[in-house]
């Protein structure tokens, strides 16, 4: 990665394995005799180090870039200024009281129904699912969100996943108005914690904690029960464990792949026109970020179901998660990369700057038996 | 540009300019400023150690560690003229007494073969015992011309790497 230039990155971009990807520059040529220049010339690192300063192609992926103004000048100024008096005054005021009536519909109806119905619990649960697609169509309706749907509807099958690229907690909502999903969710705080509690056990999520290491094979059990179930909702995964900005894809983590059931890929793609869906945690809580659709004109975006697909022989988990983000990717106009989504929260394991130091270790050596 | 504070002024980038020998043009300034205020996540100014790290292309380099002792606490300026060793625009010479600095590790002018042997741990690790690495070290050391005991200062280094080709750039992406 010594001179970052971008052909050599789009080349570098397909490829699955780390390792591949991060130690081809420090292979050198044909061993020569060691001589001081050669030891003393750590140019190569340094490099790859600079390189990685100025810019890198894991921060690309979680950059928020926000829209150039356009309202410079002196006739647009005015239309700006009476845009946002339409948005914040009138638009914004509206959607809210949208949304808390329906919410207080959605209440009205969904509490009598959780805790008075038992013993029909099936048409308990229809009926709950059928309120949770519709609080779902006001939250969308509350950010005016134009949703274009293509492909067929997902249907409610055992032995399928679903799997999505993920830009924001609205992805959920925005799949969800059309189909009820229960979907594997990383656990929040606050109130959104607090209707993921109550609400969306109903149509049987899945909670995961990113910081429990143990985590990972309950939540892998919690999975197969779930899609060998008859009458489960179908499960709706986000593979990639995180929120990525919309221009990029980070690997897809192989639990959803090797369930031994088909995997059905969606595709999101936002167009930012309006607003940027893009949710960085680490800047706006999620209550903000709804404020900032909410004061926007539309919330734009298209949704692709594609063709379930099934592992084929001979392929493992890794490379199966590798063909369904290619095909996500190319649908939405994605470009992949080959980071793994966590390296948000965690730092890369040492293995990787052990085997960079290994391939440094043994080309030293082998120079040195060279007379 | 999500968390800038300021933005920078033509004075500003024509200060940075002169500050790193015009290594870079004032359009990769630019660009140098926006990713220095996108790691600088907590806008104090510099960028921390662990704002570093959270690169992991970064954080892998067997080298990370010696570098961050070298840009903890740079501000913007200083930030670019760590960079400008990298630049197409700066001679061998100046990339030589870059690399000078790097093994200089208590900036006394002098490398000696315990500061080439600590870049030597750095770069293989437990791949190679220690013997072997002052063998290795001190061989190519004698070969040279110096002793094991010898220092050597940044003349030595021009003579020594002043015909290699080193190769040292990074292109700056300019949005």
């Amino acid at each position: 990665m010594g001179g970052l230039d971008s052909s050599s990155m789009e080349t570098d971009l397909d490829r699955p394995n780390i390792e591949e990807y991060l130690t081809t520059e420090t292979i050198r040529e044909v061993p020569k005799k060691l001589h001081l220049s050669d030891l003393l010339d750590i140019s190569p690192t340094l490099t790859e180090a600079a390189g990685a300063i100025v810019d890198d192609s894991f921060t690309r992926c979680f950059k928020s870039n926000s829209p150039e103004p356009w309202n410079w000048n002196i006739y647009l100024f005015p239309l700006w200024c009476l845009g946002v008096v339409v948005r914040y005054g009138i638009l914004f005021p509206a959607r809210v009281g949208v949304l808390a009536l329906g919410w207080i519909v959605f209440f009205a109806a969904f509490l009598p129904v959780h805790f008075l119905i038992r013993g029909h619990d099936k048409w308990r649960r229809k009926i709950e699912r059928k309120l949770v697609e519709m609080m779902c169509s006001v939250f969308v309706a509350s950010w005016t969100g134009v949703i274009k749907y293509h492909g067929p509807r997902p249907s409610r099958r055992p032995q399928q996943v679903f799997v999505a690229n993920h830009t924001s907690m609205i992805d959920f909502i925005i799949l969800e108005q059309m189909t009820a999903f229960a979907v594997i969710m990383q656990k929040h705080p606050g109130w959104v914690g607090f209707i993921q509690k109550t609400i969306l056990e109903s149509v049987g999520c899945i909670w995961f904690n990113r910081t429990e290491s143990k985590d990972r094979e309950v939540v892998a059990t919690k999975i197969r029960e779930h899609t060998q179930g008859v009458d489960n909702n179908p499960l709706l995964i986000f593979p990639e464990g995180t929120c990525v900005n919309n221009h990029y894809t980070v690997m897809f983590k192989k639990g959803a792949f090797e369930l031994g059931c088909a995997v059905c890929p969606v595709a999101i793609k936002y167009n930012k026109i309006f607003v940027d869906a893009f949710w960085n945690s680490k800047k706006q809580s999620f209550t903000t970020h709804l404020a900032q659709l909410m004061t926007s004109w539309a919330v734009v975006c298209d949704v692709w179901y594609l063709e379930p697909q099934y592992i084929r022989p001979g392929e493992i988990p890794i490379e199966f998660a590798e063909r369904v983000r290619d095909m996500i990717s190319v649908r939405a106009g994605l470009k992949k990369v080959p980071w793994d989504g966590y390296l948000k929260y965690f730092r890369p394991s040492p293995k990787l700057t052990e085997r960079k130091q290994q391939i440094f270790a043994e080309s030293v050596l082998k120079r040195l038996e060279e007379k | 540009m999500g968390n800038t504070s300021s933005m920078l002024t033509q004075y500003d980038i024509e200060e940075v300019q002169e500050h790193c020998n015009h290594a870079f043009s004032q359009q990769e300034i630019v660009s140098l400023y926006h990713r220095f205020c996108q790691l600088d996540r907590n806008s104090s100014g510099f960028i921390t150690g662990d704002e570093f790290l959270s690169v992991p292309e970064f954080a892998v380099n067997p080298l990370s560690q010696r570098l961050l002792r070298m840009l903890d606490g740079l501000n913007f300026k200083e930030f670019v003229a760590f960079l400008s060793a990298f630049s197409p625009r700066i001679s061998l010479q100046q990339k030589i007494e870059f690399l000078f600095k790097v093994y200089d590790f208590n900036s006394n002018g002098k490398v000696t073969f315990d500061d080439i042997l600590s870049v030597l741990r750095d770069l293989t690790g437990s791949f190679i015992s220690e013997q072997q690495r002052q063998e290795v070290i001190t061989r190519v050391l004698e070969e040279a011309g110096y002793r094991r005991d010898s220092s050597l200062v940044l003349s030595d280094f021009m003579r020594i790497l002043g015909s290699s080709q080193l190769k040292m750039e990074v292109e700056v992406p300019i949005d």
